[in-house]
């Protein structure tokens, strides 16, 4: 007979077998035991957040930046509600997250006990699936699926809630695996039949405009895509924009790169991606921020979509070829298609896209993402420039909040390489960045770790930079301090008559001093003049660095693509937007 | 109309609107129906109604049939959203007047009136599988099939016979001949 195991020791068992090396967590009441187990299995590290939302966008810091599932271990009730944040934004961006939260004991569910909440009913709608354990003996099946899960097809969160008296409870363990197969929704294992790579070469060959609009499921799908992703791009000479989660999988320092597109997206970009003739969408998904005005988007494309969520195609935009796949294995299958029957395509082919290079390098000469530097005043775009300038010489990974920031450091970090990038984009969550530099340190320790920041964004989780100081990680949180909540500033300004209602923060502590309370180091830097040696000075520092970069206040994030508007019909700064109309104006 | 001051994009076309019949096979597990009339009301789709039992008692797969409206790439998502649950084992679609579908629903009536008035009612309702489950000298309980349209319209001719109680059931549905749904 197997050795029976207590709830709590099948847990560790299970992530063991699963090859976990970091939880991040916060103890509490009702997974008491699971805190007590942990002492006994070494190869598992435990890092103690100072919030649930902070373990749980440090989970999806760690799983983003190493491809491996973020695991999160938090207390009933609070502890739950805590995290649902960060497992809707894992949800959003497709993050493999495993959340394991304890319950009050199965004889109390349901009597509104002490620090009791309907998890699983709560989490439901925000994980990809649920379970609430009330068999000790289910529990190692549950665990082993719920990993499976979370990793399997487009990868998400799941959340395994065990109440306390199973985690005292003894019960047999096995190790499951493969439970899902029955699923579309596991990998897509199907081979992609040759009828359909021909159609997608076809219209390839036929193709005249084309372009590459590629996405997150390219990073999700691990670097290989990434690698195949960059040959095909070569073998056809074709354009490629990406996404906002899709940054780094194609280099974007490269000729063929249009940027980034979407609505701070470059000029070139938006203006190919409406006037193509071919849309190669590869494991992007038509988000809104992307296709502004459905009815006008792209009117005269041939549109292929790959992507491993079949609900994720014809959900926004109708297609003419749909696979649903795997990025890397429909890339692979492509490439050794196309290869067999188009040995000199590039050449042939560059007749046909020579006109449509010749209207791009037009747009390009627009240079959208220009600005009015200053000698006086830091311009954000300049910081976060000279930011890349002085860090792109080593392997850098770059997380950030969300607002202008965020687009800025889009749009002028250039990234080449897949899972160097962590954003928050479905869910636009304030406050990811920080913690999510603590998850992304801790994966890939030595590398150089910054959180490019508004300074409203950070302070909703600063408490983090305690974590940070416990466990020695020297992560740089680069703040483009302008004192407004930037992007809602600059919304009321364009759509609300300048009305900046409740965006201008009076009162903001001094990130210099924070940062030496906190035991880490804070540096600030008022004038360009100073900018470079104070950036060389926060990279040289072993510790964690809170750099507080004041800002020009006023600055606006363009180009943009005002809401309602097709993607030709671009703002380019700050001079264009005097001259559009009021209506214009209104349609923002 | 006030012009929109809105961040997001405005509304593009809508689609015709079409009603269909979704059947669904699930674990019979517990919150299953939650997740389903969860996914329907987050995602803003309706349920007209709603019919659920287990059909498989061996390995406890429930049958769940539902009948929505939606525009088809509302119905499209709707049947691949659902698909994507983890305890969904198969989904099948059907448009309202498809020849090859039967469907069913189940009424019982309460009706009070005297044995004539009783009687009229018998007659109304010979069309539609009539079976009377209970009977007094005051009251009747009588069981129907029928169609939704052919119930709504019997409810609504009963009323001035006495009807003073109607309970329904959600549409169920089969596939015509041999064949049966995959």
């Amino acid at each position: 007979m197997p050795k029976l195991l207590s709830g709590a020791e099948i847990v560790f068992k299970a992530l063991e077998d699963q090859k976990v090396e970091y939880i991040f967590g916060y103890p509490g009441g009702a997974v008491l035991p699971i805190y007590d187990e942990l002492k006994n299995h070494k190869s598992i590290k435990h890092i103690l957040a100072r919030h649930e939302q902070g373990a749980g966008h440090s989970a999806e810091g760690y799983a983003r930046s190493s491809g491996k599932p973020g695991v999160l271990l938090v207390t009933s009730g609070p502890g739950a509600t805590n995290a649902v944040t960060a497992l809707t934004d894992a949800y959003m961006d497709s993050v493999p997250l495993v959340c394991i939260s304890g319950q009050v004991p199965t004889h109390l569910i349901g009597t509104d006990a002490f620090q009791e909440c309907d998890t699983t009913g709560i989490t439901r709608p925000c994980t990809k699936h649920n379970w609430l354990v009330k068999d000790v003996n289910d529990l190692s099946r549950v665990l082993h699926l719920a990993f499976e899960v979370a990793t399997t097809g487009r990868p998400g969160p799941v959340l395994v809630d065990i109440p306390k008296d199973i985690q005292f409870k003894k019960g047999k363990y096995k190790f499951f695996k493969n439970t899902l197969k029955k699923k579309l929704n596991g990998k897509a294992a199907r081979k992609i039949p040759n009828t359909e790579l021909d159609k997608f070469i076809d219209l390839i060959k036929k193709s005249s405009k084309p372009i590459f609009y590629t996405g997150g499921g390219v990073i999700n799908s691990g670097p290989e895509a990434s690698k195949y992703l960059r040959e095909l791009v070569s073998l056809t000479g074709f354009p490629i924009t990406s996404t906002l989660q899709g940054l780094g999988a194609y280099p974007g320092d490269d000729p063929q790169f249009l940027g980034m597109l979407g609505m701070h997206g470059t000029y070139e970009a938006n203006n190919a991606m409406h006037d193509c003739d071919l849309m190669i969408n590869i494991g992007a998904r038509f988000d809104d921020r992307i296709t502004g005005k459905v009815d006008e988007f792209s009117p005269r494309s041939k549109k292929i979509h790959v992507d491993i969520d079949p609900s994720s195609i014809g959900k926004n935009i109708k297609v003419d070829l749909a696979i649903v796949s795997d990025v890397t294995e429909l890339l692979k299958s492509l490439i050794k298609r196309f290869k067999e029957k188009n040995k000199n395509f590039v050449n042939s082919n560059k007749q046909k896209t020579s006109k449509w290079w010749e209207q791009i390098e037009k747009w390009r000469e627009k240079k959208s993402l220009n600005f009015i530097n200053s000698d006086k005043i830091i311009k954000p775009q300049h910081a976060v420039q000279r930011l890349y300038e002085l860090t792109k010489t080593q392997d850098t990974f770059i997380t950030t909040e969300v607002g202008q920031h965020q687009m800025w450091a889009a749009q002028h970090y250039k990234f080449n390489k897949p899972n160097r990038w962590m954003t928050s984009g479905g869910l636009g969550t304030m406050g990811y960045g920080l913690p999510a530099a603590i998850g992304v340190q801790i994966a890939n320790p030595g590398k150089l770790v910054v959180d490019i920041a508004g300074e409203a964004s950070v302070l909703m989780t600063m408490q983090e930079m305690s974590t940070a100081v416990q466990y020695r990680l020297p992560i740089k949180i680069f703040i483009l301090n302008n004192e407004y909540m930037g992007m809602v500033r600059q919304w009321q300004e364009l759509l609300h008559e300048k009305n900046y209602s409740e965006s201008y923060t009076a009162a903001l502590p001094d990130f210099v001093k924070l940062a030496e309370s906190y035991g880490c180091v804070g540096i600030r830097a008022k004038t360009p003049d100073e900018l470079d040696e104070k950036i060389k000075e926060m990279i040289n520092i072993d510790k964690p660095v809170i750099f507080d970069c004041v800002v020009d206040k006023a600055e606006n994030c363009f180009p943009m693509i005002p809401s309602g508007k097709p993607h030709n019909q671009m703002l380019l700064g700050p001079e264009e937007e005097e001259e559009i109309s009021d209506e214009g104006k209104i349609l923002v | 109309m006030a012009k929109s001051k809105s961040a997001y994009s405005v509304p593009g076309k809508i689609g015709k609107i079409e009603r269909h019949i979704i059947v669904v096979w699930v674990d019979n597990e517990a919150g299953v129906l939650a997740r389903i009339a969860g996914l329907f009301s987050g995602r803003g789709y309706n349920i007209e109604s709603l019919a659920v039992a287990e059909v498989d008692k061996k390995k406890h797969i429930s049958r769940i049939t539902i009948v929505t409206e939606g525009t088809p790439q509302v119905i499209e998502q709707i049947n691949l959203q659902l698909k994507k649950l983890v305890p969904v084992h198969k989904v099948a679609d059907f448009k309202r007047g498809e020849k090859d579908i039967l469907f069913r629903e189940l009424a019982l009536f309460k009706i009070l009136g005297n044995s004539k008035k009783i009687e009229k009612v018998k007659k109304i309702c010979k069309k539609f599988n009539p079976v009377v489950l209970d009977k007094t000298n005051k009251s009747v309980v009588i069981q129907v099939t029928a169609l939704r349209a052919e119930i709504d319209k019997l409810a609504l001719d009963l009323k001035s016979l006495g009807l003073i109680s109607t309970s329904r059931t959600g549409a169920v549905a089969m596939t015509k001949g041999p064949k049966i749904f995959n």
